[in-house]
C-alpha cells in the first residue's frame, strides 16, 4: 500500500475487516451506523483492541462481528452472552462485547441474559433492536409493537413486547442506556461509557428495518423512519424505567437509563478462598 | 491460560495415590491431571458429583467453576472458554446432552477443543433420573445436526472414568473437536479403587498452535494432518471463528463446493486418523467360538455370563469397547470372521448393536441382548444368548 492510498483511508478501517465489505445489509439499515459508532467507541476507549473480542449470535445484527477486525466469534442463535462468558472467565484480560439483535439475545437468549446481568459479568452488550426478526424475513418477537404488522403477526401484534431496559436492570445491569440511530453521537458516547464500566453494561439501539418493518408498518424507508424517531424521541435520564416502554407512534424515551456499582462476577469469584488441595 | 481470576494457593492437579474414589469424583480427577481450567454445567442426577467435585477442586489449582442457567449456556461457555486457551468440560446426563447438542454441532464446525460427559440414565424424557441405562449412544454418533463424525470413550470404572478423561482431553486437544465420555449411572456412582499417578507420568497432550506471525495466519487453514493449529482470543490473530459454513480464513461461503470442503475435512481429520484414535480390550477370545461385544457397565455384568457360560464348556470371549466412536469397524469385521456369533448385551433397544452388525457383515449372527435400563441385565439372559449362537 502506498503512503497515498494510506492517506484515504478512513479511521473506521483499522476495526473493519475491508476483504468483507461491502456487508449483506439492507440499504436504510440501522446496523451500518450502529457498528460506525462501535468502532469510534472502542478506538477511543484507550482498550487494547488485540484483546478486544466480539461475539454474535444470528441474525442480522449477528453479522457486525464478522466485519469487526477484532477476535471475532459467529456463534449460534442466543447463545453469545454465555460464549462471551466463557471468553472473558478463562481469561480476564479479554473485553468482551456481545452485539447481537432483539430476537437473539431477547427471544431464544433470553434466559442468558438475564442471568449474564443477575451475575454482573464484565461484559457490554449492544442489542440492536430493530422490533422483528429481518434475516428471516420479518416476524414478530418479543419487542414487536402492540398492533405491528410482521409476516407472522398479519392482523396486528397482540403480544405485550418487552421494555428491555426495565428487563436488564430489574435483573442487575450496572449501566443501561438506549439511543436511536439519529442519536449517533450520544450513542457512541454510551457506547464508551459502556465499554469502560465494570460489570454487565447494556446499550439498547432503535434501529430502522425498512425493508421488513418500516414498509409494512407505515413507517417509510430509512430516512423516513429516522425522521420519525427524530420527532418521537424524548431524551430523559435517569427516568422511571416501567414508563420507557414503547409503542407505535408514541414517544421514544432516550438516554442513559442506569449508571451503578455492583461488584462484578470477577471480584466476586477474586473472594473465594479455597482451602487445601484434596 | 492467562491469570486467572481466582489467585489460589496452588494445590496440586493430580492427586497422585491410591484411592477409594467415586466414578463421578474420578472423572473430575482425571480432568483435573489432564489440565483442565473450566467448568461450566447445570446440576443433573447422576452427574452432579463430578460438577460438585470440580466446583470444590477447580478454584484449588486457580481454575473456574461456573454454574450456568442451563445446559444450553454450559456448552456455550466452556467453548468460549476454550478460545480462551483453557481446556473447558461440562458433564451431564441425556436431558442435558440432549441440550447441549446445539453447541457440540458449533464446537464441531468451529473446531473448539473440549470434553462432554454423559452420565446415562434412563430415558426417553425425565425417564428414571437415578437410574442406570445407555440409550444414548447414537445420541453422541448423530444428536447434532448434519454430517459429521464423533469422539466418544466408553469407561467401565472409576479407573477408566478417571483414565479415559485424561485421554478425552487429549483427543480433543490433537483433534480440535468436542470429545463424549459416554458413561452411565453405575459406573458415575461407583466406588472402587483409584490409583493416580504422578503428574509427570501422566500424558498430556496440548493442542497444535500457530507457527506463522498473525498477518499471515488464517483461522482455518489446516495442516497435512488436516488439523488447523489454534491461537488463543487475545494474542494478536484476530481469529475469525464462524458458526456458518466457512472457508480458509473463516470467512462465510454459502455455496455447495465449501460446503463440501468443509465438512469432508471435518470428517476426515478424525476417519483418517481412526486408528490413532481407537481402542478396545478382548479377553478370552483367543480360543472363542462365541464373542460378546458390550461397554461401559453392561460388559462388566457380561463377565459373570462369560465366566457361566464357560462353566459349560462353551468358549466365550469379551470384546469389550472402549471407543464407540468412532466405531472399531476392522476389529469387529475380523471377529466376526473367527466366531459362530455375536452378542451384544447393552441398556438400550439396539444401539451399538446394530453397528456390530453392519461391520460383521453377514459372517455371524449378531444376537443383541437388549434391556431398557433402570437395572443392569440378568447375567443369566445373557448367559442364554451365548447358549443360543453356540448352538
Amino acid at each position: 500500500m502506498t503512503a497515498t492510498q494510506k492517506e484515504l483511508l478512513h479511521p473506521a478501517e483499522v476495526l473493519l475487516r475491508r476483504d468483507r465489505i461491502p456487508h449483506i445489509w439492507c440499504s436504510g439499515c440501522g446496523l451500518g451506523s450502529v457498528m460506525s459508532c462501535f468502532i469510534e467507541a472502542a478506538l477511543e476507549s484507550g482498550l487494547d483492541l488485540e484483546k478486544m473480542c466480539v461475539v454474535s449470535g444470528i441474525g442480522c445484527s449477528g453479522r457486525v462481528a464478522g466485519y469487526l477486525n477484532l477476535d471475532a466469534f459467529h456463534t449460534t442463535h442466543g447463545r453469545a452472552i454465555p460464549f462471551a462468558m466463557g471468553l472473558r472467565l478463562a481469561n480476564p484480560a479479554l473485553k468482551v462485547v456481545v452485539f447481537s439483535g432483539d430476537g437473539d439475545l431477547v427471544a431464544i437468549g433470553g434466559n442468558h441474559l438475564i442471568h449474564a446481568a443477575r451475575r454482573n459479568v464484565d461484559m457490554t452488550v449492544i442489542c440492536v433492536n430493530n422490533f422483528n426478526y429481518g434475516m428471516t424475513g420479518g416476524q414478530s418477537g418479543p419487542t414487536t409493537h402492540i398492533g405491528a404488522r410482521t409476516t407472522t403477526t398479519t392482523y396486528g401484534n397482540v403480544e405485550h413486547p418487552f421494555n428491555l431496559p426495565l428487563l436488564v436492570a430489574g435483573a442487575g445491569a450496572v449501566y443501561v442506556a438506549r439511543w436511536t440511530t439519529v442519536d449517533m453521537r450520544r450513542l457512541k458516547h454510551s457506547m464508551l461509557e459502556a465499554l469502560l464500566k465494570p460489570g454487565f453494561t447494556f446499550v439498547e439501539v432503535i434501529s430502522p428495518c425498512p425493508t421488513n418493518y418500516g414498509r409494512r408498518n407505515k413507517l417509510g424507508d430509512g430516512l423516513e423512519e429516522m425522521r420519525y424517531y427524530h420527532e418521537k424521541t424524548v431524551i430523559r435520564h435517569f427516568p422511571p424505567l416501567e414508563e420507557v416502554d414503547l409503542a407505535l407512534g408514541e414517544e421514544i424515551v432516550v438516554g442513559k437509563f442506569v449508571e451503578r456499582d455492583r461488584p462484578t462476577f470477577e471480584e466476586m469469584l477474586a473472594k473465594l478462598t479455597p482451602q487445601g488441595g484434596a | 491460560m492467562s491469570a486467572s481470576i481466582v489467585a489460589a494457593p496452588k494445590g496440586p492437579r493430580a492427586l497422585t495415590g491410591e484411592h477409594f474414589m467415586l466414578g463421578d469424583h474420578a472423572c473430575a480427577e482425571g480432568a483435573l491431571a489432564a489440565g483442565c481450567t473450566f467448568f461450566a454445567g447445570y446440576p443433573i442426577t447422576p452427574a452432579t458429583e463430578t460438577a460438585e467435585r470440580m466446583s470444590e477442586r477447580l478454584p484449588q489449582v486457580g481454575g473456574i467453576y461456573v454454574q450456568m442457567e442451563d445446559e444450553l449456556a454450559s456448552m456455550a461457555a466452556i467453548l468460549g472458554a476454550s478460545w480462551a486457551g483453557a481446556k473447558a468440560m461440562t458433564s451431564t446426563s441425556g436431558p442435558g446432552f440432549a441440550l447441549m447438542l446445539e453447541n457440540i454441532g458449533l464446537g464441531i464446525i468451529t473446531e473448539t477443543p473440549c470434553v462432554v460427559v454423559n452420565v446415562q440414565r434412563g430415558a426417553p424424557s425425565t425417564g428414571l433420573p437415578t437410574l442406570v441405562a445407555q440409550g444414548d449412544m447414537m445420541q453422541a454418533r448423530w444428536g447434532s445436526h448434519g454430517s459429521y463424525e464423533a469422539i466418544a470413550l466408553c469407561p467401565d470404572s472409576p479407573q477408566e472414568l478417571f483414565d479415559l478423561t485424561i485421554r478425552a482431553f487429549n483427543l480433543a486437544e490433537r483433534y480440535r473437536t468436542p470429545v463424549f465420555v459416554m458413561t452411565d449411572a453405575d459406573v458415575g456412582h461407583l466406588t472402587e479403587r483409584v490409583v493416580i499417578p504422578p503428574a509427570e507420568r501422566i500424558e498430556v497432550w496440548e493442542r497444535k498452535r500457530p507457527t506463522v506471525p498473525p498477518e499471515e495466519f488464517l483461522t482455518y487453514k489446516p495442516d497435512a494432518d488436516l488439523i488447523p493449529p489454534m491461537p488463543n482470543a487475545g494474542e494478536g490473530y484476530r481469529v475469525f471463528v464462524e458458526s456458518l459454513t466457512h472457508d480458509e480464513k473463516g470467512y462465510p461461503v454459502i455455496t455447495g463446493e465449501a460446503h463440501d470442503k468443509l465438512v469432508k475435512r471435518l470428517i476426515d481429520k478424525i476417519r483418517l486418523h481412526a486408528d490413532e484414535i481407537i481402542d478396545y480390550e478382548e479377553r478370552d477370545l483367543e480360543d472363542a467360538e462365541v464373542a460378546i461385544v458390550s461397554y461401559g457397565i453392561s460388559a462388566r455384568i457380561s463377565m459373570r455370563a462369560i465366566e457361566l457360560a464357560r462353566e459349560e464348556g462353551i468358549r466365550v470371549g469379551m470384546f469389550r469397547l472402549i471407543t464407540a466412536w468412532p466405531f472399531p469397524e476392522k476389529a469387529i469385521r475380523r471377529l466376526a470372521a473367527r466366531v459362530k456369533g455375536i452378542v451384544v448385551p447393552e441398556l438400550n433397544y439396539g444401539q451399538m448393536s446394530l453397528e456390530v452388525e453392519r461391520c460383521a457383515c453377514g459372517q455371524a449372527p449378531v444376537v443383541l441382548v437388549p434391556h431398557a435400563g433402570g437395572e443392569v441385565h440378568d447375567p443369566l439372559d445373557i448367559l442364554e444368548a451365548i447358549r443360543s449362537v453356540a448352538r
